[in-house]
């Protein structure tokens, strides 16, 4: 074993209780950092997977990013024109059959083609304003937020007879309608078509569970007087974080605004990493304080070992020597602490993989806290800890290196 | 014959607001085989020529030679290897690193040099500290030792990487007389025997008086 290791194994073995408080503390603000990392990147993980599961990776609908010019921008060479009446766009997807044929071509993934219209749910006397969706039961399978959340029914009962309707459980429960029972839908142009509720999903997602009716395509292109119209086509990637790219190119060839999940949260992605920092701020502040008790140690050992670093430097150690000692002696606590902090962490981690609980209030049930397993956040807590204890040992060691031998001779004798 | 140690006008001065003068204006030379005795008053400046000779202290004056090397322009690395190879210090107490044996102790220069194999190193350093009477101790701690032994220990590590010189801070200043008279045939043999060259500092004029050559300080200077 090379020497100045020997000596600094020798020096904190000697501290048996101080260097067993100082590795403790290293140990438990690594364990600590790594459990919170892993409660924190898995919630975040969760989040962010719910989040792409229940939306289309890409949206795209008739909408534009910008308003259309009109014909007499184009006709007149004017700085302005004012009290223009603007022409009304036929709003919807233009030849919908090519576009689709098109996205069948290249699109790494799934999609559905829909028509989405505002209107009124009617049962009995009441009302409930929804978003009346036509979709292709076949296509919709692979894309739907709906399928597989069913409480009473299937996806599958849409298809089942002509003018089926699936709705959610809470809006069924503000209709005071229930399986079965047939219900009234009203566009917002005026027309009324009758609906016979084939199935009752619960997503968790309020917005969708209360003002979602889902029917056929068809169906809602006649209850909203637009035969063979859609205005939206969402889509499924196999890789979610391709969105952004297959939006661009979607919306560069077919000139409608094509929206990826990414962009849709942006706010939310953007607070994510507003929370990473957070998080990593904390770990930080956790192993300074693992870092202010190695300090302490490697201190206090330098102060008492002042005589032995001045006969050292006596026998022919130069100050060199003297500051890998001590940085080594710094090094090692860190070292033997962040070992013991992993597997630490690991225990905490895997006892929190093993709390289930549920939240009685809204019926949802949530089995397990979300846990990241990721070794990273044991290479992040570990490199923290072992570059806390190089500066808290560097500081003392660069002290103790320039110790002059003679004051500490002089003062020993 | 080139000198082990030579000095002129060898000057430290502390600088402080009213500077003190340590050492002025010394100038002497150390050879071979020569057992030199530094005596005179406390403060007279004894221990600072030695710490000066032995290279941890700097100069503020005058130059100062090691082995026909001029020691100014040494860096701190230079200066601790010189110490290393061609110098053995002997202090008033033994300053042996508590946590390791006496073998050991003796090993720590040697390995630090690196010229043995370990289990040379192993070897010579049984055979010092069994020449100085310590071949029962050899694995015990120096909290194990007597003081006499502790500083038969001391002059063991001095001699494990077989300095030319060895410069002792009163080595017998806290022994009793019977250890004292023991490590100071110690330190006699090295000359007479092995070849060495000692420069020891001692308050004891009867010891002083038994040695080849005496230099004595008063108030930094050679008298």
């Amino acid at each position: 074993m090379p020497l100045i290791l020997d000596i600094a194994i020798t020096h904190i073995a000697g501290r048996g209780r101080q260097t067993v408080v100082a590795v403790l503390g290293v140990a438990v603000g690594v364990g600590f950092s790594i459990a919170m990392a892993a409660l924190m990147q898995g919630g975040q993980d969760d989040f962010v997977r719910q989040l792409v599961d229940t939306m289309p990776h890409v949206d795209i609908t008739d909408d534009q990013r910008s308003a259309r010019r009109q014909p007499a921008e184009d006709a007149f060479a004017t700085v302005a024109i004012s009290g223009l009446r603007p022409r009304d766009d036929r709003r919807g997807i233009i030849n919908p059959t090519a576009a689709t044929a098109w996205l069948e071509s290249w699109i790494p993934g799934r999609f559905a083609a829909s028509l989405k219209t505002q209107g009124v749910v009617r049962y009995s006397s009441r009302e409930v304003g929804a978003s009346i969706i036509g979709v292709d039961p076949q296509r919709e399978l692979g894309v739907s937020p709906i399928v597989g959340k069913f409480i009473k029914g299937s996806f599958a009962d849409l298809a089942a007879g002509g003018n089926n309707v699936l709705i959610g459980d809470t809006m069924a429960n503000r209709l005071g309608a229930g399986l079965g029972d047939t219900i009234t839908a009203v566009s917002s142009q005026g027309l009324t078509r009758n609906f016979k509720i084939g199935a009752l999903f619960h997503t968790g997602t309020t917005a969708r569970d209360e003002g979602e009716a889902y029917v056929l395509l068809k169906n809602a292109q006649i209850v909203s007087a637009r035969p063979n119209a859609i205005n939206e086509i969402r889509i499924k990637l196999d890789d979610p974080n391709r969105a952004p790219a297959v939006a661009k190119r979607a919306e560069a060839e077919l000139g409608y605004k094509a929206v990826a999940w990414q962009e849709a949260n942006e706010s939310i992605l953007q607070a994510l990493v507003v929370r990473n920092v957070i998080m990593y701020t904390v770990v930080g502040a956790i192993m300074l304080v693992a870092g202010f008790g190695i300090y302490n140690i490697i201190s206090t050992i330098t102060h008492e070992k002042a005589r032995d670093i001045a006969i050292m430097k006596s026998l022919g150690f130069p100050e060199a020597d003297m500051r890998r000692l001590f940085l080594l002696e710094g090094m090692a606590i860190g070292a033997g602490g962040s070992a013991i902090g992993c597997v630490l962490g690991f225990a905490m981690i895997y006892a929190l993989s093993m709390v289930r609980f549920q939240i009685a209030a809204t019926g949802q049930e949530i089995t397990h806290l979300p846990i990241a397993w990721s070794l990273l956040h044991y290479v992040i807590a570990s490199a923290f800890a072992l570059g806390s204890a190089a500066v808290a040992g560097y500081l003392p060691a660069r002290r103790a290196a320039r110790l002059n031998p003679v004051d500490i001779i002089r003062g020993a004798t | 014959m080139t000198a082990l140690i030579e000095t002129e006008h060898l000057t430290r001065v502390l600088p402080e607001i009213i500077p003190v003068t340590l050492v002025r204006d010394i100038t002497l030379s150390i050879g071979d085989n020569e057992l030199v005795a530094v005596t005179g008053p406390s403060g007279s400046g004894k221990s600072s020529l030695l710490y000066l000779l032995g290279l941890l202290d700097r100069p503020t004056g005058g130059t100062l030679r090691i082995g026909g090397r001029d020691a100014g322009p040494m860096d701190e690395r230079e200066r601790a290897a010189t110490r290393l190879s061609e110098l053995g210090f002997v202090f008033q107490f033994h300053f042996l690193l508590p946590e390791f044996t006496a073998r050991e102790n003796v090993e720590i220069p040697m390995r630090k040099l690196g010229r043995l194999t370990r289990q040379e190193m192993h070897d010579r350093a049984g055979d010092l500290l069994a020449s100085l009477g310590l071949g029962d101790h050899l694995d015990k701690r120096p909290d194990q030792l007597s003081g006499g032994q502790r500083q038969r220990v001391a002059v063991a590590r001095a001699l494990a990487n077989d300095p030319p010189l060895i410069l002792a801070d009163e080595p017998t200043g806290s022994l009793d007389t019977r250890s004292s008279e023991q490590v100071f045939t110690i330190l006699e043999e090295l000359v007479r025997k092995r070849g060495k060259s000692v420069v020891a500092v001692t308050h004891d004029l009867d010891m002083a008086a038994r040695m080849d050559r005496r230099i004595e300080l008063v108030d930094g200077r050679i008298r």
